[in-house]
């Protein structure tokens, strides 16, 4: 059994006050992190291989720059694919912005449209297009989540993904963008005594 | 189509299993079995064991009576997490939720209408302004909305339920809004 990643990322120690409170919800604690595993110890690489699942962690991580949470998957993306830690890392660096913002589609709501943004991988010939493609599917959905669309997915398809890929990324980077706020919110209420 | 409290659809953009192709193990996963007729569902379970724990921590954060937030506030911080982030379909299943719990429909009315900043009393305000600066790239929930939620009278047990309840829909809202659209 591996360690209880959220624990350790927002620094919970066994008997505190704030392990005790995650015992309350005693389900959502435990397949928080079954989520994890079953994302970055999956049971088949056929349709996303663990380099491309850290590579992705690692990105989706960096943007939300919270140190402990990017040092854990910049960690398991040196583990997994250490020939892409640097080109991902510079990566991370051009693509950081500040969200949500976005397109609404839905004509009654273009007034609250906010133009941000659309991030293209640089480093396609690095990465590979198939990573390429789903680095920039990530920051679509870390940023501008409103612009999904079905032409997004179709430039995943068309860079190799299968649908049952484009499924696991698609939980990959949202389980992550809820990981990395639970640990902020936990290590926010823990300091506040 | 804008923020509703209405029935929504939702259509995949790629193909789900058909329910009779579905597997056991796709089945487990879906928790509730009678989501075998959603495609949405159908779709996620293509990956299982994310969607069983998916679905598991979902029920947790929002079914778990044991103390803590009413449901109520909970679909709540669903709602102006999924307002903020522009999911119409999400927002539109947890408004009608948050509006039957609380008996509250013209304040639920005025955060879909009018959005996150539309007034709101002192307890719902507490809720909605962490919910929206725990749904921001990079996070900006700080002393200041964890001091508003105590001043509004929430422990540390409803302070959690809040967090869970935003960073969850953070979660959902991405899968949903990847995957297809309402219609």
């Amino acid at each position: 059994m591996t360690a209880d990643v959220i624990d350790t990322l927002a620094a919970i120690r066994p008997g505190s006050r704030l392990d005790l409170l995650r015992d309350r919800r005693p389900d959502a604690r435990e397949h928080a992190q079954r989520a994890y595993d079953a994302l970055f110890a999956p049971d088949s690489e056929e349709e996303v291989t663990r380099a491309e699942r850290a590579a992705v962690a690692a990105f989706v991580a960096g943007l939300h720059q919270d140190p402990a949470v990017v040092r854990h998957y910049a960690d398991l993306l040196a583990e997994h694919a250490p020939d892409l830690a640097a080109t991902v890392e510079r990566e991370i660096e051009e693509a950081r912005t500040v969200g949500p913002y976005g397109v609404y589609d839905e004509p009654a709501l273009a007034q609250e449209s906010l133009i941000g943004p659309a991030y293209r991988a640089g480093r396609r010939a690095a990465l590979g297009e198939r990573l390429a493609a789903a680095l920039d599917h990530a920051h679509l959905l870390v940023f501008r989540p409103r612009e999904s669309s079905r032409d997004a997915l179709k430039t995943l398809v068309d860079a190799g993904w299968t649908t049952a890929g484009v499924v696991t990324i698609s939980q990959l980077v949202a389980f992550l963008t809820f990981q990395v706020r639970v640990v902020a919110g936990l290590r926010l209420l823990g300091a506040d005594r | 189509m804008k923020f509703t409290r209405d029935k929504l659809g939702w259509e995949p953009w790629l193909e789900p299993p058909a329910e009779d192709e579905l597997t056991e193990a796709h089945r487990d996963a879906l928790v509730d079995r009678a989501r075998a007729a959603s495609p949405y569902f159908r779709l996620l379970a293509l990956d299982p064991r994310v969607l069983h724990a998916r679905t598991t921590t979902d029920n947790d954060i929002f079914h778990n009576a044991d103390g803590g937030l009413p449901r109520a506030e909970r679909e709540l911080a669903a709602t102006a997490t999924s307002r903020h982030n522009g999911c119409v379909f999400c927002a539109s299943v947890h408004a009608r939720f948050a509006a039957h719990y609380s008996k509250r429909p013209d304040d639920v009315r005025r955060l879909l209408d009018d959005g996150v900043d539309a007034p709101q009393n002192e307890r719902w305000r507490a809720i909605i302004d962490a919910s929206v600066a725990l749904t921001a790239t990079p996070g900006a929930l700080g002393a200041d909305h964890l001091a508003a939620l105590r001043a509004a009278g929430l422990d540390d047990l409803e302070v959690s339920d809040v967090i869970h309840a935003a960073a969850f829909f953070n979660w959902a809202n991405r899968l949903m809004l990847s995957l297809g659209e309402p219609a």
